[in-house]
């Protein structure tokens, strides 16, 4: 008898519910030693009434599952202690490894912390840094821009210096006018002027001697004033002589005398 | 999980040998022992019999004695069959033949809800009439060749056949 005809005779199934003589099982168990088709059959027909009987069983109760667990593993002292013993060095491995799984999340989410922490300070300090370098880089800039156009205007060759000497209400002050015919730009040198108090602003005027006719070509306010207290002011087409006076803040139409600073003749 | 990986695990008779045999085989004997026994409390106690008497013997158990399942499944019908057979049974003997595992089907409170099993008790329903008898007989109540035979009345040089047949249309419909 060929394996086909074996396993077609239905003696597999037999062997599977257990309803064979001996004899009949021992030749089948060499029969299924000796070829795998016959080993692969018993396993599937096994397969199929396994899962034939399970769908047909009821729900068996939580108690009962309880009482044969507790009857095969708890009543035994033999088996409690092989199952304490095993229980006890496998939890101590479990909680081993839980422990060091907690502890190595701990320790990664400490150092990404730590380092994020670390990175994100650096990063905040470079760019506070970058930031203030920035800003020093326009403000000297700035300043740069600032001399050198004071440069050019002080260096021009059509430029009239009027030096203003200091006069009765401020006699330690004094400035300097920077005059270009040409163009008619005026600007003001205040370095030697004392700041304006609170409240008052200094104004400039371009004065004709007769009659005595001072123009205003503006104020020094704080706000045109660049670093380098170089102020310009109106432009003016003639005058004889510029004068600083003291005026409440917005500036007066015509000079209070008594607040004049400096004063000099072109 | 294949028999020769399990049998090792199951020999240690620990926690895991526990759970590994009753997960893999509880519902399976439960079914085979409700068939028999038709009562659910008194089938839970022959159940709980059941796996103290593998667990006593496991040791005496090897390969040679045949599939381990099969080891596993005379133990459980022979002890529903030895439940049946004392006094308290005697009344309930009688009806054995007249009822099978698809019954068990019919009856919602007694069965299985789980969704998975849902679908293998239609293509059970969906057996020939013959085959449930044939299937009811030989596997779940462990009848001979000679008493299906009688049962049946079909020739006894056809019921290995016909069951083998049977387990063809069930392997069919399980796709095992």
């Amino acid at each position: 008898m060929n394996s086909r005809e074996y396993i077609e005779s239905g003696i597999l199934e037999l062997y599977v519910f257990g309803k064979l003589s001996e004899e009949e099982r021992l030749e089948v168990q060499q029969m299924a030693a000796d070829n795998p088709a016959i080993r692969t059959e018993i396993a599937a027909i096994e397969q199929a009434v396994i899962n034939l009987s399970h769908s047909v069983s009821p729900n068996i109760s939580a108690e009962t599952y309880d009482k044969i667990r507790a009857e095969l593993l708890g009543n035994d002292p033999k088996i409690i202690q092989m199952k304490t013993k095993t229980n006890w060095s496998q939890y101590i491995g479990w909680a081993a490894s839980v422990v060091i799984l907690l502890g190595a999340a701990f320790m990664y989410l400490q150092m990404n912390n730590q380092m994020n922490g670390i990175i994100n300070k650096e990063i905040e300090k470079n760019k506070s840094d970058f930031d203030k370098m920035q800003k020093t880089i326009v403000t000297l800039e700035n300043k740069n821009k600032a001399t050198e156009s004071m440069m050019e205007i002080l260096r021009d060759k059509n430029n009239t210096i009027v030096m203003l000497e200091g006069q009765a209400a401020m006699p330690g002050a004094t400035a300097k006018v920077y005059w270009n015919k040409a163009t008619q730009e005026v600007y003001i040198d205040a370095q030697d002027l004392p700041e304006a108090p609170q409240g008052m602003v200094y104004q400039v005027w371009a004065l004709k001697m007769n009659p005595l006719t001072p123009t205003s070509i503006g104020l020094l306010e704080k706000a045109t004033a660049s670093t380098t207290k170089m102020y310009k002011v109106d432009n003016t087409a003639e005058a004889e002589a510029f004068g600083i006076t003291l005026e409440p803040e917005g500036g007066s139409a015509t000079p209070t005398m008594e607040q004049l600073y400096t004063l000099g003749k072109v | 999980m294949t028999q020769e990986e399990l049998l090792p695990q199951i020999y240690k008779k620990d926690d895991k040998a526990f759970t590994l045999l009753y997960d893999m085989y509880a519902k399976s004997l439960f079914g085979v022992i409700f068939n028999l026994i038709k009562d659910k409390e008194e089938a839970e106690d022959v159940l709980q019999d059941t796996f103290v008497k593998i667990w006593k013997n496991i040791d005496s158990y090897n390969e040679s004695k045949g599939r381990f399942f099969t080891w596993i499944l005379n133990i459980a019908r022979n002890t529903a069959i030895d439940k049946l057979r004392s006094k308290n049974f005697n009344n309930n003997q009688k009806n054995l033949s007249a009822d099978n595992f698809v019954h068990i089907l019919d009856d919602p409170s007694k069965t299985n809800n789980k969704i998975d099993t849902i679908g293998i008790q239609e293509f059970v329903k969906k057996l020939k009439p013959k085959c449930i008898q044939l299937i009811d007989l030989l596997f779940f109540k462990g009848y001979t060749q000679q008493e299906v035979s009688d049962e049946l009345e079909i020739p006894l040089g056809t019921v290995k056949t016909q069951n083998r047949n049977c387990i063809n249309e069930l392997r069919n419909l399980l796709k095992v």
